[in-house]
């Protein structure tokens, strides 16, 4: 699984980085960062829940074929 | 280096080439329908919001009042949405719903910015302050909140009854911001009349308005001159050297920005403190739970911030326009209601109910698009760590006596009085 965030829609609320530190990161104002472009193995859940929770849906997860 | 004359007029005249703005009836007293007729200056809207807005967006999902001058109430999620996301057709000239409308020669600046900015300068002056309210940077402010909170409640001493909103809630961001702007913490109480006269005071006749409105202003001017003459490490001496478009920002600009940093920061956070309390107040079941299990205080605060909360928001329509059913005018009000949205069943599964596990929780507690809010991580760290602190201390409390509750009118709603029972 791949994940992006779309900086078009980011607004910096930061939810993804609060859930999931481990896969998000914050720049210095605040604005979502994607740590790893490929989701390590077992860590799809918690792409899938900062996913769930962006109030922008501004994270995108792309399932590998 | 040559004396910093931008703030040697008084406020008034800073803004003497400013026309006017207009000025509409004030109309208060019971509403006759709220399709029609709503205000959220009413007692019966404080009380309870939520089963007027769960009624409206069944029968009328845009509802529409004459009061204010002319204005509409969207309390569909989708609406809610489509407005905060359309900064064309909706204009952040004002933010606060009232008889005043400022004269649209402020736009895009507004009298407080970035709140009140519309593009592309919004986007200029959001990027000065952003990086003052990181999560990273918010992150210092944390072991003086959690030494504060506890203070509050040794103060308590060993009485039965308390009231968290006067004696808890209230002071935690208060002295955050008053820290954060480097103003003296003993003038809280001023903070707190200011608060009530730009929020709850839109009814009051012009005069008398403008009159308190001047008393925030040259408060804020002194703290200016206070820090020109002791420049020190904090948000005011920033304001006061920041540039922007390669020149130090415009007098009316650093003021604004800071009446926005203390009204935004303090009343909001005050608010939901306060209503998350009061939830768990009401009933032992989420109460225990949290206590028991403070590794669900994360999903238990954006539940809370999703069912209570505090902040309503307000548009102005910039342009004649049939939007989504409804006859829109020029310079018609847009209630822009986050707490509203964030109760709508389509969006919101069980959105009646709060449920502090709530795993999937896209709330628009601090907004959405452009304009989110700039203290989002500063009052949600605020909010869980005086709810830990006050777990810990006190995990078992209940209400003193529901009907003394008190809650603020307007547009910012969380509790005022809130006695409770701790031992």
């Amino acid at each position: 699984m791949k994940v992006q965030i779309d900086s078009g829609r980011c607004q910096g609320h930061g939810r993804c980085y609060d859930l999931v530190p481990e896969l998000f990161g914050d720049d210095e104002e605040g604005y979502g960062q994607v740590l790893h472009d490929v989701v390590p193995p077992g860590r799809e859940p918690d792409a899938r829940r900062a996913a769930e929770n962006c109030p922008e849906r501004a994270i995108e997860l792309i399932e590998e074929a | 280096m040559a004396a910093d004359d931008r703030f040697s007029a008084s406020y008034g005249d800073l803004r003497d080439d400013i026309p006017l703005g207009t000025r509409n009836e004030i109309v208060t007293g019971p509403v006759s329908d709220w399709a029609t007729d709503f205000s959220h200056m009413e007692p019966e809207w404080a009380a309870d919001p939520y089963r007027i807005q769960d009624d409206l967006r069944q029968r009328c999902p845009i509802a529409r009042t004459d009061r204010f001058g002319g204005g509409w109430l969207p309390t569909r999620y989708e609406d809610v949405a489509a407005i905060a996301y359309d900064t064309e057709l909706f204009s952040s000239r004002s933010i606060i719903m009232s008889n005043f409308r400022p004269p649209r020669e402020i736009a895009p600046v507004g009298v407080a910015p970035p709140i009140s900015s519309d593009p592309p300068f919004h986007h200029d002056a959001r990027r000065l302050l952003l990086p003052a309210f990181t999560k990273t940077a918010i992150s210092k402010q944390e072991p003086g909140t959690r030494a504060l909170c506890h203070s509050l409640i040794d103060e308590f001493g060993g009485r039965e009854v308390v009231d968290a909103a006067e004696e808890y809630a209230q002071h935690i961001p208060m002295r955050v911001i008053a820290d954060m702007l480097g103003f003296p913490q003993e003038d809280g109480p001023r903070f707190r009349v200011f608060v009530e006269n730009t929020l709850e005071g839109i009814n009051l006749p012009p005069e008398e308005r403008i009159a308190r409105m001047t008393a925030l202003s040259d408060y804020l001017l002194a703290q200016v001159h206070d820090h020109l003459d002791n420049p020190r490490d904090d948000l005011t001496s920033y304001l006061i050297d920041a540039e922007l478009y390669g020149r130090k920002l415009e007098p009316g600009h650093v003021v604004g920005a800071m009446t926005l940093l203390l009204i935004a920061g303090i009343d909001t956070t005050w608010s939901a403190i306060g209503a998350s309390l009061w939830h768990l107040a009401r009933g032992p079941a989420d109460r225990e739970r949290l206590a028991a299990e403070p590794a669900l205080l994360p999903t238990a605060t954006e539940e809370f911030l999703r069912a209570y909360a505090p902040v309503t928001m307000a548009r102005l329509v910039r342009q004649d326009m049939h939007w989504r059913g409804v006859d829109m005018k020029a310079e018609d009000w847009i209630l822009l209601s986050f707490p509203a949205a964030n109760r709508d069943p389509v969006q919101f599964d069980r959105a009646g109910e709060v449920i502090i596990d709530r795993e999937v929780n896209r709330h628009a507690a601090f907004g959405l698009g452009i304009h989110r809010c700039l203290g989002s991580h500063l009052a949600r760290m605020e909010l869980r760590v005086a709810l830990r602190v006050w777990l810990e201390r006190i995990p078992e409390f209940t209400l003193a006596d529901p009907d003394s509750v008190t809650w603020s009118t307007g547009q910012i709603r969380g509790p005022r009085t809130l006695p409770l029972r701790i031992r």
